[in-house]
């Protein structure tokens, strides 16, 4: 039953149904599994969620329907989005295509690998702190974070409110653009979501276009030899008449503890709502209520969601919240100001997706030297800004991503510029 | 420094039942995150940007919504319509 699934990149498969006709006739698409779909099974690769049918779709996901995408099925990720390699999913690893020794990134690693492996034309993922970006980086394809509100996260099952969005994963920018226009449409149902819909396909004239280069993110801890392979290509988009500009962004050195703190604190009030009782795995409803509700939640996630749940409970908790959230909140305001500050000068900012290429199976067994490895990724969330990930050339036969990371809403100059990469690639230089 | 006793703690705050054979791994784990995140000792104290706005209020309208039938169709114990919960007295 079913297609074959060689690299797990699937928890759910999906009879293969047409609902409208537009833009995406024909396009077999991926959804990832914390994106509601009505009447498929919806995990968000969590024991927690086991059985659960979702009785509505996301509006992301009504949006492809009526424009005639198939949904092939739902992919694996980490559970809840919370990993950089889909090693923490209850239905087990996704494999790298490029290398099966290797992970595909996360949490959409699923999203990536179908995509990837050409199981699948296009892919929705979600980004809370690089989510479709380090996949993309990793897997070799294309993955956009949008502006946080570009596209409404009604139906995504929520993790970290302030920094999450959905957005377009494919092998080419141009479906990426194609996709990002299908769902980037106004939906009252999420009130962050603002009236900004996405029209433009993609121009790969750059001339004049003023890219900076901060510091930090070809420094410390990043592989010399991924850093090499991206100022090789900022060179190719200088070649097309980009400018480039060194900068720096200090803030950085907060960014991380900001984010985690951030993401563990929204965390632990969002999976509040697992209490087995209205969805999902449930307990003795004869026992008192928080034995039940303590068990199953022991039960039901895996130890990096509770790890996040607990050390987010104990940020928010009497006595520490100004010495870790609030201080946070601060760094996180740093970000963005260091932002704001950096595109008075210039267009966009580049950098590598990833500080490495894909890691082993199994080699981020320590949570906090997995955490470290998202410093490139999360200050757009943390800021809120749109950025890209579209393959650079291999290090030792792994794929590499150059991030292009733009103004609020100026995905248009985002997707351009890789747009513009992307056909240096092409022409076989 | 947290101790068995804190993560205990913050376990039970939390809702999230813990095994007594976790605990020292649990406890090592967040010495070394919470240790990162003493970094944030260092960012200045900052007064937070803060929206002006505050209370918008709107008359309630009715709109579409799910059914009672579609609401309770996931849950795990329903009981004429209702779902059942654990006791909580």
């Amino acid at each position: 039953m079913g297609f074959p699934d060689p690299y797990n990149a699937f928890i759910t498969q999906c009879e293969p149904e047409k609902k409208g006709e537009g833009r995406l006739s024909g396009y077999t698409i991926a959804i990832k599994d914390n994106i509601s779909t009505r009447g498929i099974p919806t995990t968000c690769g969590s024991r927690i969620l086991e059985g659960y049918i979702p009785p509505y779709n996301a509006f992301a996901v009504d949006r492809v329907l009526a424009e005639g995408a198939i949904i092939v099925g739902k992919t694996n990720m980490d559970e809840f989005g919370m990993g950089n390699t889909t090693e923490n999913s209850a239905y087990g690893p996704t494999l790298n295509p490029v290398d099966t020794s290797r992970v595909p990134g996360g949490s959409s690693g699923g999203s990536g690998a179908a995509v990837a492996a050409g199981m699948v034309r296009l892919a929705l993922g979600t980004d809370t702190g690089g989510s479709i970006r380090c996949p993309a980086a990793f897997c070799g394809i294309v993955g956009l974070k949008p502006t946080y509100g570009r596209v409404s996260r009604y139906g995504l099952i929520a993790y970290a409110n302030s920094l999450e969005q959905i957005g377009p994963m494919a092998r080419s920018v141009e479906d990426v653009a194609l996709l990002l226009n299908v769902i980037s449409a106004y939906d009252s149902r999420d009130s962050t979501a603002v009236p900004k819909p996405y029209d433009h396909a993609p121009d790969p004239n750059i001339q004049g276009v003023r890219i900076g280069l901060p510091e930090e993110f070809f420094g410390e801890g990043v592989d010399h030899r991924v850093a090499a392979t991206v100022y090789r290509a900022v060179e190719r988009l200088e070649e097309q008449g980009a400018e480039t500009v060194p900068c720096s962004m200090p803030s950085m050195q907060y960014a991380l503890s900001a984010y985690y703190t951030t993401c563990m604190s929204e965390a632990s009030s969002n999976l509040g709502r697992y209490d087995g009782v209205r969805y999902g795995l449930a307990d003795d409803f004869r026992k008192h209520w928080h034995q039940a509700f303590q068990e199953v939640r022991q039960k039901g996630f895996g130890k990096e969601v509770r790890r996040r749940v607990m050390l987010g409970t104990f940020a928010l908790s009497s006595g520490y919240y100004g010495k870790y959230y609030l201080k946070a909140q601060t760094a996180r305001e740093n970000v963005r100001a260091d932002f704001a500050r950096l595109f008075t000068m210039v267009d966009l900012i580049a950098g590598p997706t990833m500080p490495t290429v894909a890691f082993r199976l199994g080699e981020k067994s320590d949570p906090l030297s997995s955490y470290l490895a998202d410093i490139l990724t999360v200050p757009a969330n943390l800021a809120g800004v749109p950025a890209i990930s579209v393959p650079c050339e291999n290090v030792h036969g792994l794929p590499t991503g150059l991030q292009l990371i733009g103004r609020y809403y100026d995905e248009e100059r985002v997707i351009d510029a890789a747009y513009a990469y992307e056909q240096t690639t092409k022409k076989g230089g | 420094m947290i101790t068995r006793l804190d993560v205990q703690h913050i376990a039970e705050l939390a809702d999230i039942g813990i095994a007594s054979e976790e605990l020292d791994e649990f406890t090592h784990q967040f010495n070394e995150i919470l240790d990162y995140f003493d970094l944030l000792d260092q960012v200045p104290e900052q007064e937070c940007q803060r929206i002006p706005e505050c209370n918008i209020w709107r008359e309630d309208e009715i709109i579409p919504a799910l059914s009672q039938e579609e609401i309770t169709r996931n849950a795990p114990g329903t009981e004429g319509g209702f779902i059942r919960a654990p006791r909580v007295m």
